[in-house]
């Protein structure tokens, strides 16, 4: 059962102020997955101990002169079918929140889950990020 | 910040490898761990004698990109963990 919207806004925005774009319906995601270039999708959560390292993390790993293309994000157990959609374009990979998963030319090339996060900085996050973005950006 | 559940230990929440004295090892998030047991949420659970794929690998596969959430709830009782591995130290 999806939290309730104004406890979860704040989390929307430490990630929407960034100027990455909310996907919020299925029509959203596959618009979004339809552009050119490399995209970042985040899987936002509620999830104290793990996004709470994440968002931050994100934040950082922004700031590196290669990054992707196109940068969206779907609100796990918030938007349900907008997850559920983004999650279909990588469906062999076992569903977490939070996580992250860059594309490239229609395949996913690095996926974060949610257990390479848990217990971590957003520093040592957000070293994670860049490195994806480093090789497959640049 | 976000959504955070004190008293329920240091492990709580995280994804964590419980291996047994036998043939099977668990990934799950873990909930608490208990003088009786260890529960985990969102689980999956391999068994060597029933597959060709060794403990190791599938320990190794799930530490890539995740373990599939196949089991809502499983309690792997005490006297049966040889040891209980964060998945994120794997």
């Amino acid at each position: 059962m999806p939290y309730d919207p104004v406890l979860v806004q704040p989390m929307r925005e430490e990630v929407t102020r960034l100027g990455i774009e909310e996907l919020v319906d299925e029509a959203g995601v596959d618009q979004f997955m339809s552009r050119s270039g490399t995209k970042l999708v985040f899987i936002n959560s509620v999830c104290g101990c793990a996004a709470g390292q994440a968002r931050p993390a994100l934040t950082i790993a922004l700031q590196n002169e290669a990054k992707p293309d196109h940068v969206g994000t779907v609100f796990a157990g918030q938007d349900l079918e907008a997850t559920a959609k983004a999650r279909s374009y990588f469906a062999d990979v076992p569903p977490s929140s939070p996580s992250a998963a860059l594309i490239k030319d229609g395949e996913i090339v690095w996926f974060l889950p949610r257990h390479k996060i848990e217990s971590r900085d957003a520093q040592t996050i957000a070293f994670d990020m860049v490195g994806a973005f480093d090789q497959h950006c640049a | 910040m976000g959504t955070f559940h004190h008293g329920k230990g240091d492990l709580h929440g995280i994804t964590i490898v419980v291996d047994t004295t036998g043939s099977q090892v668990a990934i799950g998030r873990c909930d608490t761990v208990t003088p009786e047991g260890v529960i985990l949420l969102d689980a999956d659970v391999h068994d060597a004698d029933e597959s060709d794929v060794t403990k190791e690998a599938w320990i190794q596969k799930a530490a890539m990109m995740g373990h599939w959430a196949r089991h809502p709830r499983i309690v792997v009782p005490t006297d049966q963990v040889a040891s209980i591995t964060k998945l994120g130290d794997v």
